[in-house]
């Protein structure tokens, strides 16, 4: 039997108390694939996300992490099994310092990178290592929340909008990681409105509206229908 | 002028060692504010039973204070973990007044029982052999149990704002106060971390009654009466701030015993005049950080 993929998502619902936001969305993410939600803001994009990892309760149709229920079991050992999520508000701990908000997931395997090779990756972080969480610019806190989940050892990561509202610079340094985590063989699903980016880093592409899956476009697809894409998502 | 000094040292010292049982209380009590959101009302009632513990302990099994400082926390503290996990964790996501009144509710439950087994009459608790007796502090004599009381609360609690601020659990329980839910992503058990901090709380509060089983009488109304002014030391600390709780239960209890001769008729107002103008010129508390909303 082949293994079962790093995310796969069912006919999937959400709900925000009254307000029904996803509606019956399916995809998947293979072990070792970068694929990309491409979609205004609104159209669910984060809450998908929100649903995979448990952070909203009310969740109906299948998602499976490795084929294990994530709706069944309880976020903490979801993530336990190598899920790591960046929010799009980055989730950076204000009150804590720079190394403790990067020691602070759970490490669960070998997998996880030592923080001496998280530093190397990223100096800055080194230098501001004692700094509280709260100091940090936009860009230090996505690359320590891009960190954060690297020390884990997250083999699918999850990344919410990872350059939006940064310096051209950084995001282009927040490219370079990613480049090396698809080395390294880790699953990716990006939420991304930066259709050059996206373009760039991933292997397969989701166009989302209203709650649900509109088009599915490989790498080729995507990139000879740049403009109907950025007509339908209107990015 | 040295009458006066001689007046008020005495006072001073005294004004200690009701702090120092304020702090162990108010510690307790702001950490599991500070973490589960809930005002747990039931604190001096976790206070009564911790001194109750240790005087039947002694009365009907001849065991010790040095053993019930460690029994009476670890029956309190397995207890309240009992009650968080079975009912309070329920109240978690519903109104905080639910919390505060399951709290209360569970506090009279608790003072009704032991009145109806013990009576409301206060029980003396005999000091400890080995800490009997007075020291002599160079310029003036004090009680060796009330040092021993002082002693033991300044470590305790220097112990937990050391274990909350330097440790890895103690980021945990930072990380749980600011954002609980994304805390769970990155696999760590958020309501194993909000039950452990109930019985810690809770376990605290025991340790303070066993400390006050041998200075103030043991009885089911005990909790009650201090926790007036605990929860205004809270108030005045700053809520969830565990340095300015500290410093707050100490000044308070000085605060209180010094008035009493300064001004002996508004000894027992003197905390809440505190608290209120305190809560006019800067709301947030002593220590405490304006908070945003979540």
């Amino acid at each position: 039997m082949r293994n079962p993929p790093a995310l796969d998502v069912e006919n999937l619902h959400a709900w925000y108390g009254e307000s029904h936001v996803l509606h019956g969305l399916s995809l998947t993410v293979g072990e070792g694939e970068t694929v990309a939600l491409i979609g205004r803001n609104g159209v669910g994009k984060s809450t998908l996300m929100r649903s995979i990892v448990g952070i909203l309760p009310t969740r109906k149709g299948s998602i499976r992490v490795w084929g294990a229920d994530a709706i069944a079991t309880k976020p903490h050992r979801i993530a336990q099994l190598g899920l790591g999520y960046v929010p799009e508000e980055r989730g950076i701990y204000a009150s804590l310092t720079v190394y403790e908000n990067l020691v602070l997931p759970l490490v669960l395997s070998d997998r996880g990178m030592s923080t001496d090779e998280i530093f190397e990756l990223f100096p800055n972080l080194k230098e501001r290592r004692a700094s509280l969480g709260g100091q940090l610019s936009g860009g230090e806190q996505q690359m320590l929340a891009i960190a954060r989940i690297l020390y884990a050892g997250a083999r699918l990561m999850l990344l919410d909008e990872p350059t939006e509202g940064l310096a051209p610079v950084i995001v282009q340094k927040i490219g370079e990681v990613i480049q090396i985590l698809k080395k390294k063989g880790i699953s990716i699903l990006i939420a991304e409105q930066n259709l050059h980016f996206a373009g760039r880093i991933a292997d397969r592409f989701y166009l989302i509206n209203e709650g649900r899956v509109t088009a599915a476009l490989d790498r080729d697809e995507f990139l000879a229908s740049r403009e109907r894409v950025e007509v339908s998502v209107g990015v | 002028m040295n009458d006066l000094f001689n007046a008020l040292l005495p006072q001073f010292f005294l004004g200690l060692v009701n702090g120092s049982i304020y702090a162990l209380l108010s510690v307790g009590l702001t950490v599991i504010f500070g973490l589960l959101r809930i005002v747990n009302f039931v604190h001096g009632a976790q206070f009564m039973v911790g001194a109750f513990l240790s005087y039947l302990l002694l009365v009907y099994f001849g065991i010790g204070f040095w053993w019930s400082l460690v029994i009476a926390p670890l029956v309190v503290g397995l207890a309240s973990a009992a009650i968080e996990r079975t009912m309070i964790s329920r109240l978690y996501n519903i109104d905080h007044m639910y919390g505060l009144l399951f709290t209360l509710g569970l506090t009279l439950v608790l003072e009704g029982l032991f009145r109806y087994w013990f009576g409301s009459a206060g029980r003396a608790y005999v000091v400890p052999e080995s800490l009997s007796g007075v020291v002599n502090l160079g310029f003036m004599y004090f009680p060796r149990y009330r040092l021993f009381v002082v002693v033991a609360s300044v470590v305790l609690c220097l112990g937990t704002w050391l274990l909350i601020e330097r440790t890895r659990a103690g980021s945990y329980l930072r990380a749980a106060h600011e954002n609980p839910q994304l805390l769970r992503t990155f696999g760590i058990n958020v309501s194993l971390l909000l039950t452990a901090t109930y019985a810690f709380g809770a376990a605290l509060a025991a340790v303070a009654g066993t400390l006050a089983a041998p200075i103030y009488q043991v009885g089911p109304f005990m909790g009650t009466h201090i926790m007036v002014v605990v929860f205004a030391i809270v108030v005045i600390g700053g809520m969830g701030s565990v340095k300015g709780t500290i410093a707050a239960s100490f000044l308070l209890g000085i605060a209180e015993t010094v008035t009493k001769i300064a001004f002996p008729q508004a000894a027992s107002m003197a905390v809440f005049v505190i608290m209120a103008a305190l809560l006019v010129l800067r709301p947030e508390g002593l220590f405490g950080r304006q908070e945003s909303t979540r």
